[in-house]
């Protein structure tokens, strides 16, 4: 049996591989690209026993069971074969994401809503630690041994791809349906999408065959008895396991979440950007910088995959401060004079009861727009009180869209942060397939794979933004999380990590 | 190169647990700074789920640097015979 597939099989193979896995992408992100939305909907506002199911779903969940849907779908892949294990986290995805569409909200339901949703996003978090590891593997066992670096970059595209397109059906039926009606019911469909493309994507995949590989091993009856046992219980490989994530995936986790989530975040909750323009920055971004996946995944055929991938992790450890302080700085609008403002229009105000008191805080707004086309809205949160009278509170500039170039600018700052996106992403497939052997490849690369994006960077917003929130921490502080861990890795990597490929991966 | 992996073996061994001793003392100091019943809970299981999370791993880093120390990383595997 040949080790590798004809050209035109091939691209059929990572064109059916990569559809799937970006839908899946597609899926889990559009849940964080909506969470303040969902929170709103699905959870009760005054909080409660709910802020815990609040708090867990929105910001852990999904990440933290990802690394036992690639010990469960990675066994099941080195048991029963690699196409029916990621047809059924495919399934398990499209169908989740479709539920939590339809899920009635808090006020209809209670309880059950935050807990289904909770249940749902589960199964998303199980179903995408099983998918990523088939794929890669799938398309690895498919690649020509020079070209490998290549054609499992193709894979390596689709997260980023995923978050795009998730960004994009997001501004898009927002932009449609407008703010009020996309905060009510429209944020539905996004959810309710996914299952037009699964269907089509379940159909692509069916059509493909079983990994020439894997199909070897069954044919000759040397498939593994026992994948878990044999990944972590052999010291040889559960050593390797233990290289790859704290010498490559921990590091390339936190560059992955901090290029493409954190940045968004910091952008919309640190520095107050506008709603659209925080993403279409990050649009702009993706959409420049994807093509490096590819070309950093071919290169690392030719030099091998380990210095590609410690270089963006070095980089990033550099330029993340500088890049983050460009962004406060471009964004302080506070020290605006009079004399840079073109016109200023107060917007309506609004009250609302505090609790059962007769006392209310009311909002006021002021629409500023500069000469220099940027523009903000300075909020002002007041105290009406019967019997102290207005208590003035505290004003706040928000919804900040930036003059076209300093947005270009943060447009080439994005674009930087996922270039090192590229650099330790694109050929970390191909790394991780080589590292282990066939019968147990789908659980072996799986574990490290997922724990090092799902857990260390999964929660690079959470973390970084906890301990930004520390007495004496500066916006900046939340940094030194992806730093320090990008670091460690970039140390441990360098020193252990070999950079020789292994051309033979058919054992 | 060989005697520093092994010595950085050391060096792994000793952060795993004080990585967690590290984090355990900032949940029990975030948890006191908090006001209400509801912060409270709310920090203790943010607090939680990251010391959950964390403690397999920095087990797996003394784990790690344990295999170093013993010279397990001084030659890698060069094919699947090796493992």
């Amino acid at each position: 049996m040949s080790e590798t597939s004809p050209k035109n099989n091939i691209f059929k193979v990572i064109g059916a591989s990569s559809l799937g896995t970006l839908i899946e992408w597609y899926d889990f992100y559009i849940f964080g690209s909506l969470a303040v939305i969902i929170g709103h909907q699905l959870f009760p506002e005054d909080a409660g026993a709910s802020a815990l199911i609040n708090t867990l779903a929105i910001f852990a969940a999904g990440f933290i069971v990802r690394p036992f849907g690639a010990l469960v779908f990675g066994r099941l892949g080195d048991l029963i074969g690699r196409k029916y294990t990621f047809l059924l986290t495919l399934v398990l995805m499209g169908g989740s994401t479709f539920f939590i569409g339809l899920i009635p909200s808090y006020k209809s339901i209670g309880y059950a809503a935050p807990i289904l949703v909770l249940i749902l996003r589960l199964i998303q978090g199980l179903a995408l630690g099983g998918e990523y590891g088939g794929a890669a593997t799938y398309v690895a066992e498919h690649a020509p041994k020079d070209k490998r670096g290549f054609f499992t970059s193709w894979i390596q595209t689709t997260a980023t791809l995923g978050l795009f397109l998730s960004l994009g059906v997001i501004v898009i039926t927002k932009n449609i349906l407008g703010a009020e009606t996309f905060g009510d019911w429209g944020w539905r469909i996004p959810f309710l999408l996914s299952i037009l493309l699964v269907v089509v994507s379940i159909y692509i995949r069916m059509k493909m065959h079983e990994s020439p590989m894997f199909s070897k091993l069954k044919a000759e009856g040397n498939i593994s008895k026992n994948p878990l046992k044999e990944s972590f219980n052999n010291k040889a490989n559960f050593k390797m396991v233990l290289l790859a994530l704290f010498g490559a995936t921990m590091g390339q986790g936190v560059i992955w979440y901090t290029g493409q989530f954190y940045a968004q975040s910091f952008l919309e909750n640190t520095c107050k950007l506008d709603f659209n323009d925080s993403r279409y920055i990050l649009l702009w971004g993706i959409a420049f910088a994807t093509p490096f996946f590819v070309i950093f995944g071919a290169w690392s055929d030719k030099v091998g995959r380990k210095w590609i991938m410690l270089s963006g992790m070095l980089l990033g450890i550099i330029f993340y401060r500088p890049i983050y302080q460009t962004f406060l700085d471009d964004t302080d609008f506070s020290k605006v004079e009079q004399s840079d403002i073109l016109t200023s229009k107060a917007l309506p105000s609004s009250a609302l009861l505090i609790g059962n008191s007769t006392d209310s805080l009311r909002t006021s707004a002021t629409q500023i727009i500069l000469k220099n086309g940027a523009s903000f809205n300075m909020v002002k949160t007041d105290t009406v009180s019967s019997q102290r009278g207005i208590l003035s509170g505290g004003e706040m500039l928000k919804d900040k869209v930036l003059p076209i170039p300093v947005f270009w600018k943060f447009v080439g700052l994005i674009f930087f942060q996922i270039l090192l996106v590229t650099m330790v992403y694109g050929p970390i497939a191909a790394f991780l397939v080589e590292l282990f052997p066939t019968k147990i490849r789908y659980t072996s690369m799986s574990l490290p794979y997922h724990i090092g994006n799902g857990v260390f960077g999964g929660l690079v917003p959470f973390i970084a933004t906890l301990i930004a929130s520390f007495a004496g921490s500066t916006p900046l502080s939340g940094l030194w999380y992806p730093i320090g861990i990008a670091a460690l890795s970039l140390i441990i990597g360098t020193i252990y990590l070999s950079n020789k490929k292994d051309d033979s991966i058919n054992d | 190169m060989n005697a520093l992996k092994k010595f950085l073996g050391l060096v792994w061994m000793i952060l795993g647990p004080v990585a967690m001793t590290f984090l355990f003392i900032q949940a029990v100091e975030k948890v006191g700074l908090t006001h209400t019943d509801i912060e409270r809970t709310n920090t203790m299981l943010q607090w939680g789920i990251i010391l959950f999370i964390f403690l397999p791993i920095s087990l797996g880093l003394m784990i790690f640097g344990f295999y170093a120390w013993k010279g397990e990383y001084e030659r890698l595997p060069e094919s699947s015979e090796d493992i």
